[in-house]
């Protein structure tokens, strides 16, 4: 393990179209954008539905229960605000949309494409709080 | 065939020298590599009427232009998308020549990538830009996933899972690329080649990355000079016709992150291929030498399968005993590539494919009348094909 030089984690921008997600996650919620003309549930979003071109979107409560996809152990070189190695794995949610999360609770060695992992939330202040995957 | 195909040439090619410190501006190189290249091709800065770059070059158009004395700038474009764009500021200025809406248009792309501003640390900037490529970011750098390499981790872990493709496999590109760059005296790693035991011992990146796994961080520049095929045959040096050039883009597009799609890889480079093959009116058997964007590995196997080599999943047979170094069936990356030449964001990988066409690849394959030559992968993208 190495320290990441104390800088602050990297901050999202955060725009009129996915405030909502970044809200969520304060709530302790993950929401995934879900449109009102057509249904489809979408992630990222974004301001239309490529599907029916409705512009009016909302969003769903996750489950918060998903399956990796894909994953990576990151080892270098240091990432603000993280300690190395991160483990950052791409994950099919069981509602069929795909999202990329650290994952706080399972090694390097351990981390494999089909696991199961469920989320958690990291509040890093006020204004962030990061959805955060532990094993399932 | 499109309306431009042959309709242009590549016909100057420059260089600065490829180091991890040029000691200067990074517009001072851009200008010595355009001076270079039209030095090459017997024009001056006054035959010079259009430019173009890319959009992460720190250089605007206009600042070369006034260092050249070049007098006046009809076309002057820059194409976004970092190295993806490498082979899109050929197919623009192709397109500028060959409708006459510029006479001589120069390429170029500079930069102290090494010494400056490191491409392969974590860039705040690009995560903090405010526009959509900035709130795409968001879904990705906060979680720490920040690197060009971890990036494109996340894809080739996918691809072994997929296709029991192993760490081996994308090694061998690197060796491929190393051993080429061994003969090249402007390569970094001129005289230093790698076996595959140093690529599997060295140090792990972001696995299923090594190091080795991943291009260098260079300072250079890099300019082509195009003018239109009529034009062409008055100058000095043998025509590297476009006989195709074509940028791509697929569905539910990121900019190294198209990680939504049901299968994930870089359909983009599909989209590339089966343009250039219907402009040139060629197929990849017609190929005997590639120039193919290495950042890192694993996306030359999988550019193979996009451009149609092999079917997908195939390529570690493709590379295996010895497929894409010099004497096998595709040489590929004849200059040594990024990993061993330089990383100028793919510039110096099109300018590898003038010199085979014009015979004075330090690589060179007999008789190569064709080569294809790919821009950076992973992002929105582009391709040519060139013909002697």
């Amino acid at each position: 393990m190495s320290a990441a030089g104390g800088a602050a984690v990297i901050r999202p921008m955060v725009g009129r179209d996915s405030a909502f997600f970044w809200e969520g996650t304060a709530a302790g919620e993950l929401r995934v954008q879900e449109c009102r003309g057509c249904g489809a549930l979408r992630f990222p979003p974004g301001p239309s539905c490529p599907r029916c071109h409705s512009f009016d979107q909302g969003h769903v409560v996750a489950v918060g229960t998903g399956t990796v996809f894909s994953y990576v152990v990151h080892r270098h070189p240091p990432v603000p605000g993280k300690e190395l190695p991160i483990v950052i794995a791409l994950i099919d949610l069981d509602e069929g949309v795909r999202m990329v999360g650290e994952v706080a609770d399972v090694g390097a060695e351990e981390i494999e494409i089909g696991m199961r992992l469920r989320v958690d939330f990291h509040r890093i202040d006020d204004d962030l709080t990061l959805p955060s995957w532990r094993k399932a | 065939m499109a309306g431009f195909s042959r309709e242009a040439a590549i016909v100057g090619i420059g260089a600065t020298e490829f180091s991890k410190e040029s000691g200067r501006s990074e517009l001072q190189l851009s200008v010595e590599a355009v001076l270079a290249a039209l030095a090459d091709c017997g024009l001056t800065p006054a035959d010079v009427d259009g430019l173009t770059t890319f959009t992460m070059d720190t250089s605007s158009e206009i600042a070369v232009a006034r260092e050249l004395g070049v007098p006046e700038l009809r076309f002057f474009s820059r194409i976004n998308y970092g190295g993806g764009a490498a082979c899109a500021t050929v197919q623009q200025a192709a397109m500028a020549v060959a409708t006459g809406v510029a006479d001589v248009v120069v390429c170029y792309r500079g930069f102290n990538e090494r010494s400056g501003s490191r491409f392969g640390q974590v860039s705040v900037a690009a995560a903090t830009q405010v526009n959509t490529n900035g709130l795409d970011n968001a879904w990705t750098y906060p979680m720490g996933l920040g690197t060009p390499a971890a990036t494109v981790a996340m894809q080739a872990r996918r691809y072994m899972h997929e296709y029991g493709a192993t760490s081996e496999d994308f090694g061998r590109v690197a060796v491929a690329d190393r051993r080429h760059a061994a003969t090249n005296p402007h390569a970094f790693f001129f005289e230093r080649p790698i076996t595959l035991e140093d690529h599997q011992a060295s140090r792990m990146i972001a696995d299923p990355l090594h190091l080795l796994d991943c291009c260098q961080e260079s300072d250079g520049a890099v300019a082509l000079v195009v003018v239109s095929a009529e034009r062409a045959r008055d100058l000095p040096q043998r025509p590297a016709y476009v006989a195709a050039a074509a940028q791509g883009s697929g569905r539910d597009q990121f900019v190294m992150t198209s990680y939504y799609r049901d299968d994930i890889g870089i359909p983009e480079m599909g989209v590339v291929g089966r343009e250039l093959w219907r402009q040139s009116g060629l197929r990849p058997d017609d190929m005997p030498v590639a120039v193919l964007y290495d950042h890192f590995t694993p996306y030359v196997l999988m550019q193979l399968e996009e451009l149609g080599f092999c079917g997908r999943g195939e390529a570690p047979g493709f590379v295996a005993d010895g497929a894409i170094e010099i004497g096998g069936r595709l040489p590929v990356n004849t200059h040594g590539g990024q990993l061993g030449e330089a990383y100028i964001h793919g510039m110096n990988g099109i300018a590898e494919g003038v010199r085979q066409l014009r015979g004075t690849s330090v690589n060179q394959v007999d008789g190569a009348e064709h080569v294809l030559v790919t821009a950076g992968t992973g992002v929105p993208t582009s391709g040519l094909v060139l013909s002697a």
